[in-house]
């Protein structure tokens, strides 16, 4: 770690850019999602293969599937099938060293999953618990931003915003990104993906999660068939989350490229150096 | 030192804070998975969900039913498929001639029925997803008695509140563990929870739970008990087996498979 005399000399001036509400719940969110992705990819290792459809006998194949074979020289080797295709993916998906270092069959290895060894009922303990809570959360978050009008203010794209796509997505491609004054709002694209995140995709995972519950099947019978009944659904569900992880690997590389420290640091005690050194 | 070094150095150490951090989740996670008490807040999620799903439906909420087309063309079996006892094979030896299904415990009249007098009582035929806790579906047409009707002959008393299934399938190689489950009241007089001894069209096979599973078509599979011998009214199933109320239940599976 730099010492104060050894860092850089800070100009330009701090001001609060998140409220202690979206702070908190920003983290609530980055911890959840965490747990509910590792949990969720346990789960789905209890049945890697995924289908569309109302059942898994449809008649066509999974259009995923993770699978092992053993080789005759008794060698474990992790086979992907996708749309059709297959890969050998060992060491990753299908087959791969367990924490001990012995080959097992199983979807995605023992570091993404919670918990690390194969323990279904635990991961769905876990996914439900963080389900409530990002839900909870997730509640809180678009009163919060509805009420203090951080929605209105801060994440409704402009006229301006709208007729600058073109040169911001140019702008985002090439890393440059807006300094000063212009960096104390969202940009047009981070508009579009956190409204997209917020209003679309975590809703939608929501849906296909809940749509895979026998019990809320009977809530209103037949409304599982609007996301293509309960197998689609479980593929839906893991397209998303992927798709959120997505997000999520775009998001904290602009974090990083837009002044790392300067961001986090935002998110945590809520203040943001504009200009100056850390601005950028 | 430079500041370039200084950014590079800062941009380093979190990255290793941020590596340390995943490992700490993990293994934390891991850690906490093992307690007796973490898993105990976990469960808040379990009551959570039930609570939920009981207030957007009601007692006679019905599951999906599907078209013969929907069918699955095959019916996977899962778990047992073929009970390793010498009583279960004697009776299955004489296609179930023999079987007579036990009802008692928390009722006014204990009664034990032969497959002629489950076929003779009220039935319910209907074509049903069946959602295994693994992520797999299958769709399959099933008749049974209506459990109803069952419980309307043997009379449960005021302070039945379970009722239990005990099977014929034996969990371990030795003999012993015998696979069992439990519905509350509620669900084992839904219109929907039926004793089946037909599956799609057909009698029951072996490998899906001859001669009598259970159908509770708004939870998971592993409450749909095969190889049902005996049922037992109950106030709480704290002194069966594991105290949990049922075989998955007692390895840490949630009783209301639901979700």
């Amino acid at each position: 770690m730099p010492t104060t005399a050894e860092r850089a000399p800070a100009t330009g001036y701090l001001y609060r850019r998140h409220s202690l509400p979206v702070r908190i719940t920003h983290w609530i969110n980055a911890i959840a999602l965490t747990i509910l992705l590792m949990s969720g990819l346990q789960i789905f290792n209890a049945h890697p293969a995924l289908y569309w459809g109302k059942s898994s006998y449809a008649g066509a194949p999974p259009w995923l599937e993770m699978g092992a074979l053993q080789k005759a020289d008794g060698d474990l080797v992790g086979i992907t099938r996708v749309f059709g295709r297959e890969f050998d993916s060992t060491g990753l998906f299908g087959a791969s060293n367990n924490r001990a270092g012995a080959p097992v069959p199983r979807g995605f290895p023992w570091w993404t999953t919670i918990p690390d060894n194969a323990w279904l009922s635990m991961a769905r303990s876990w996914h439900f618990f963080f389900a409530w809570i990002l839900v909870l959360n997730g509640l809180c978050y678009i009163a919060h931003s509805v009420g203090s009008g951080h929605l209105a203010r801060d994440l409704a794209p402009t006229g301006a915003d709208w007729r600058g796509v073109g040169r911001s997505l140019v702008d985002h491609l090439r890393l440059r990104h807006p300094a000063g004054e212009a960096s104390k709002r969202y940009n047009v694209l981070q508009k579009f993906a956190y409204l997209a995140v917020v209003f679309v995709l975590l809703p939608l995972l929501l849906l296909a999660g809940l749509a895979m519950s026998p019990w809320l099947g009977a809530a209103w019978p037949g409304w599982v068939d609007v996301v293509g009944g309960r197998q689609s659904a479980r593929s839906i569900h893991f397209i998303g989350a992927w798709l959120l992880s997505g997000f999520v690997l775009i998001h904290v590389f602009e974090v990083a490229v837009t002044g790392l420290w300067n961001n986090l640091r935002s998110m945590i005690t809520g203040r943001y150096r504009v200009g100056g050194e850390e601005g950028s | 030192m430079s500041r370039t070094f200084l950014r590079g150095d800062r941009r380093r150490f979190l990255a290793r804070v941020a590596g340390a951090a995943g490992a700490m989740l993990l293994s934390g996670c891991n850690r906490l998975s093992q307690t007796e008490w973490f898993p105990r807040i976990l469960g808040v999620g379990e009551k959570a969900s039930a609570a939920a799903a009981a207030l957007v439906t009601s007692r006679r909420s019905m599951a999906q039913e599907f078209t013969e087309a929907d069918r699955s063309p095959q019916f996977r079996s899962n778990g047992t498929s073929n009970p390793d006892s010498p009583a279960y094979q004697a009776l299955a030896a004489q296609g179930f001639a023999a079987y007579r299904l036990e009802v008692g415990g928390l009722v006014a009249a204990p009664a034990s029925f032969s497959l002629a007098e489950l076929r003779a009582l009220p039935a319910r035929t209907q074509i049903t997803r069946h959602d295994c806790v693994e992520g797999w579906s299958a769709i399959a047409k099933w008749k049974g008695a209506r459990l109803a009707a069952v419980l309307d002959a043997v009379r449960p008393t005021p302070d039945a509140r379970y009722a239990v299934f005990h099977c014929a399938d034996p969990m371990e190689a030795d003999g012993s563990d015998l696979y069992y489950e439990s519905i509350d009241l509620d669900d084992a007089r839904h219109p929907q929870t039926i004793l089946a001894y037909e599956m799609n069209d057909a009698a029951l096979p072996v490998a899906n739970g001859a001669p009598i599973r259970l159908r509770v078509e708004r939870q998971l599979g592993y409450k749909h008990a095969k190889y049902v011998m005996r049922i037992e009214l109950v106030a709480s199933f704290d002194r069966i087996a594991g105290g949990r109320g049922g075989y998955w239940e007692d390895q840490g599976y949630q009783w209301f498979a639901g979700i």
